[in-house]
């Protein structure tokens, strides 16, 4: 039975513990992704709703929840799934195990039984088919060794990974295939080029002094020597052509087309016509008819595959950023186990785990420091180049360098949850995904194949009903030209490539690009939004200035600080930080209170406390009318000047200052120099926004906005036809981030997966602003040449192989001339994109 | 006009003929995901030359996994793209790459390669 009232406020709970009396059990569970004061009550709500839950408290200060439940009626998984369901994290780590020797189905069930008997492990999946286990575990209660124990005592053995030891492992399985692809691709081409020099030869004698005398025209040495050059092409069209085969097929299999089918269709043609032709020269009706094309099959498909190679070549180097991300993960790490210090493969630290971290070493995973000082280059992550000193209770980021001293980290995120891992998955995403521009081409391409065999069909018939003689060879040639010019490849290479590198491009700058749609759209931006705090400011304010009236200047600052210590607002802690300065002694506040947008109220030593602004105190009916002189002064300084009344009667100002960044300037004028209208937006009174908005040359404030209203204020200005870019930080301004056209956020340390954001500015300074929107241009001009490029070969190109400019000026074009063209036509649409990858920042190269 | 004319005629509006109805008119009616006891509901798919199957049936608000193998090396199909879910998937050659994906509401996503020249629907019930 429940034997204790639920206390509200619960003691900082560090491992999740759960204790079963009769059919009550109590379960504490930490929390993450509580960032808000409406998540605690979503959590309970949705924990709540499951039946056998009969209590949850969920506690915001040390993100921890409570739950009392019926063991006999959920389990501690169902609430864990519930919690994130409700969108967030409940402590539980991850991990994928390959396992050697698992064959059947009992296997699954064996070992998954044995983990989930294993204490802390809240799921266990594993796959017959990958050899792999996934578990879900209480990194607090569980450590690797333990999952692998269960998983020997049922059987079975964990696949060891192997570590390369030195940091540089070139095992990256896509690279691989990729060069052995190309590797082969080469092969073909070179069997296909040499066949292809005597093919070309004998094949137009008429053309070449001697070989006419040699075989003339209906001979029988010109029809021996053309069906052995038949033979000779044989292996070209079956060995390097044969992928063309396969591809026709397995589309044919899924009723679709590609550009396989129309190369395979096109050389099939020429080479069948020409068997015909040296085969049963009968069938034609005059002996000149009876030309073969042996050439063209060789040809053709010695320069198509040609470009394949160079295509693929070409396709791994616009994804390089990723690599380079990918490089910078850390291979081992020296885990603190028993007592002992081991070196494990970074895939085997779990959350929870110490971490000893030694001068010049690579930090393996997210954490917080507990023991020891460093200093640490974090300039691959967050591209700051300065070390930034940290000590216990500082946040460490992974693969980040340690320089100085040696120090000791707990583990917080492993594996995929890392900062480095969001970052990589974030950018893999983005470049997956798609531009608005790509929906066009999309709809284009379903059609674009089929229509290309109709149009191909269509000149056949036409040459054939209406041609000049000899017909029949007219119709063919125009069949094959068609069929091979055609290039779906460069239409649909033309916008994935660019983005590939475009977005690539971005995070070697430190911004993560979300989408190919956040691409698009920051290109057209017409204004864009500057939040104050934290954005064109440091956003750590200091205080500044007291100012007291009818108290002594230590009360007015003892008080206002002792109230502000339960807030967690940045100027209340700037002021408490200030008191503790002046070395002032604090109490404790109570009945703390915060009026959103205006100030706080509380309090301290039975006196009753207010700190705000004008309003504030308007509405609480307290006179400041004799302060509002100063007020003005610190105002027109900067400053936020706040209100202090004390028992209801007005007793003086305190001021704090937040300063500005200092290329906050420098990337304002920039931006005005692109051509957009740079907007600032804060939640603070008109007097310090504007003194801050002249420091950087804004003219356009939005003053005293209510966090609530930030996403309205976005929407005046789309209203004014604009496409809007909002900049602010990921927590306070995530609506109005959502609401503008694209919203970047300035992210910091290991808080990179931005929900709200289109665009996260890992460097977090307002360059990045300027960075992206370069980026966002260079892109998009990139993409529309190469779709202007795509769309106009094969619009100018497919007409002219049909033979339309033949009764004009008398044009037809050859199918090895159309070879050549649809083999580079691929190519320079992702040489085109490659171009990007020297995309250097002009403006914000500061 | 000749009989061969006639011929080629004819013979030319029937292959169009073909041609349309063979890639456009026709439609597989699509494949059910099963439900594991996990709650998720799991299909596989065959990445050569196309997706099979291509139609993938599924019902609405529960998770939905997607086993994606890879058997050709054609550079087009290494990667899957969900537009509708801002979701992308790596396919490297002979591995087994799992999607996942929760469909809120019914309707219908498609899936292709990034060059749109594989297709595959989601067909959310």
């Amino acid at each position: 039975m429940m034997d204790r009232p639920l206390r509200l406020i619960e003691p900082v709970v560090d491992r999740p513990t759960a204790r079963i009396s009769g059919h009550v059990a109590e379960l504490d569970l930490k929390l993450s992704g509580l960032s808000c004061p409406h998540c605690p009550p979503k959590v309970q709500t949705a924990i709540k709703t499951l039946v056998g839950v009969k209590a949850a408290h969920v506690n915001l200060a040390n993100q921890s929840a409570h739950v009392i439940y019926d063991p006999d009626r959920v389990d501690v998984g169902a609430i864990i799934r519930e919690i994130r369901r409700a969108g967030f994290g409940a402590g539980v780590a991850t991990t994928r195990i390959p396992i050697r020797n698992m064959h059947c189905a009992s296997c699954v069930t064996r070992i998954e039984h044995a983990l989930k008997m294993t204490p802390g492990v809240t799921a266990a999946r594993a796959s017959s088919l990958t050899n792999t286990v996934e578990v879900e575990y209480q990194p607090e209660q569980t450590r690797f060794d333990h999952l692998r124990g269960a998983i020997e005592s049922a059987g079975y053995r964990i696949v060891e990974t192997n570590v390369p030891a030195s940091g540089a492992g070139d095992g990256d399985p896509a690279e691989v295939e990729r060069a052995a692809e190309y590797a082969l691709l080469m092969r073909k081409f070179w069997l296909a080029a040499a066949i292809s020099v005597p093919v070309m030869a004998l094949s137009y004698p008429d053309l070449i002094p001697g070989l006419r005398e040699w075989m003339p025209m209906g001979s029988t040495t010109r029809r021996v020597v053309w069906a052995l050059l038949g033979v000779l092409a044989l292996p070209v069209l079956v060995w390097s052509g044969s992928q063309f085969f396969t591809g026709l097929w397995d589309g044919l299999k899924h009723r679709t087309a590609n550009m396989h089918t129309l190369i395979a269709i096109g050389i099939s043609a020429a080479y069948l016509y020409s068997v015909v032709a040296v085969g049963f020269p009968q069938l034609f009706p005059r002996a000149e008819l009876a030309e073969v094309f042996w050439d063209v099959t060789t040809v053709v498909v010695a320069l198509v595959v040609l470009g394949l190679a160079l295509e693929i070549k070409a396709k791994g180097r616009t994804s390089e950023a990723i690599k380079k991300l990918i490089g910078l993960q850390a291979k081992t790490a020296r885990v603190e186990r028993d007592g002992r210090e081991i070196d494990l493969p970074v895939e085997e630290v779990v959350a929870g785990d110490i971490l000893v971290v030694k001068p010049g070493d690579k930090i393996a995973v997210d954490g917080e420091v507990v023991d020891g000082k460093s200093a640490i280059d974090e300039s691959m992550i967050t591209g700051e180049s300065m070390p930034v000193e940290k000590g216990p209770g500082d946040e460490v980021i992974g693969a980040t360098l340690n320089k100085t001293g040696s120090f000791k980290f707990r583990a917080t995120k492993v594996g995929k949850d890392t900062a480095l891992a969001s970052i990589i998955r974030m950018v893999q995403d983005a470049q997956g995904s798609k531009a608005p521009i790509q929906r066009v081409v999309d709809t284009v391409s379903g059609y674009f194949v089929p229509s290309v065999m109709m149009l191909g069909v269509l000149a056949f018939m036409a040459w054939y009903l209406f041609g000049p003689e000899p017909r029949l060879v007219y119709a063919t040639i125009v069949l094959v030209t068609t069929l091979i010019i055609a290039c779906p490849c460069a239409l649909g290479l033309a916008t994935p490539t660019s983005l590939t590198v475009g977005i690539g491009k971005g995070a070697e700058h430190g911004i993560l690009i979300r989408s190919g749609d956040a691409l698009q759209s920051s290109e057209k931006l017409d204004a864009i939004i500057l939040d104050k705090t934290g954005t064109i400011t440091k956003g750590e304010p200091a205080l500044t200035d007291v100012v007291a009236s009818a108290f002594s200047e230590d009360d007015v600052l003892r008080l206002a600080a002792s109230l502000e210590r339960g807030s967690e607002h940045p100027l209340g802690e700037a002021i408490v930080k200030g008191a503790e300065a002046r070395g002032l002694k604090l109490s404790d506040a109570k009945g703390f209170a915060a009026i959103a947008g205006h100030g706080v109220g509380g309090e301290v030593d039975g006196r009753a406390v207010l700190l705000g602004n004008a309003k504030l105190m308007r509405d609480r009916g307290i006179d400041v009318e004799h302060l509002t002189k100063d007020w003005e002064r610190l105002a027109g300084e900067g400053k936020t000047p706040m209100f202090v009344a004390i028992e209801g009667k007005p007793a003086g100002l305190v001021a704090v200052a937040d300063t500005v960044k200092p290329d906050s300037k420098a990337a304002v004028a920039t931006l005005k120099a692109m051509g957009l209208e740079v907007v600032m937006m804060t939640g603070d009174n008109e007097r310090t926004a504007k003194a801050i908005a002249r420091q950087v040359g804004i003219e356009r404030v939005l003053a005293e906005v209510l966090p609530d209203d930030k996403a309205h204020e976005v929407q005046k200005l789309q209203l004014e036809g604009k496409s809007v870019g909002m900049v602010g930080d990921g927590i306070n301004d995530a609506p109005a981030l959502a609401q503008a056209d694209v919203g970047f956020a300035i992210g910091t340390g290991t808080d990179v997966a931005i929900e709200a954001s289109d665009v996260t500015l890992i460097k977090g300074s307002l360059v990045g602003v300027v960075t992206a929107i370069e980026i966002s241009r260079a892109t998009m001009r990139n993409v529309r040449q190469n779709l202007v490029g795509a769309f106009g070969y094969n619009v100018a190109g497919i007409p002219i192989a049909m033979g339309v400019l033949y009764p004009v000026i008398g044009l037809l074009l050859s199918p090895l001339i159309a070879a050549a063209a649809m083999a580079f036509s691929s190519v320079t649409v992702v040489s085109n994109a490659n171009r990007l990858r020297s995309f250097t920042p002009e403006r914000s190269a500061s | 006009m000749t009989v061969d004319r006639w011929l080629v005629l004819a013979g030319g509006l029937t292959l169009i003929a073909f041609i349309v109805w063979f890639f456009w008119l026709k439609r597989s009616s699509g494949v059910r995901a099963s439900e594991t006891s996990s709650g998720y509901q799991e299909a596989m798919i065959l990445v050569k030359g196309g997706y099979t199957p291509d139609t993938i049936l599924v019902r609405a608000g529960r998770p939905v996994r997607l086993n994606f193998r890879r058997e050709e090396t054609a550079s087009c199909s290494d990667k899957v793209i969900f537009a509708d879910f801002g979701k992308s998937a790596d396919l490297p050659t002979g591995t087994t790459v799992a999607v996942e994906l929760l469909p809120k509401a019914p309707g219908v996503h498609e899936f292709a390669c990034p060059m749109g020249m594989f297709r595959g629907r989601l067909v959310v019930e």
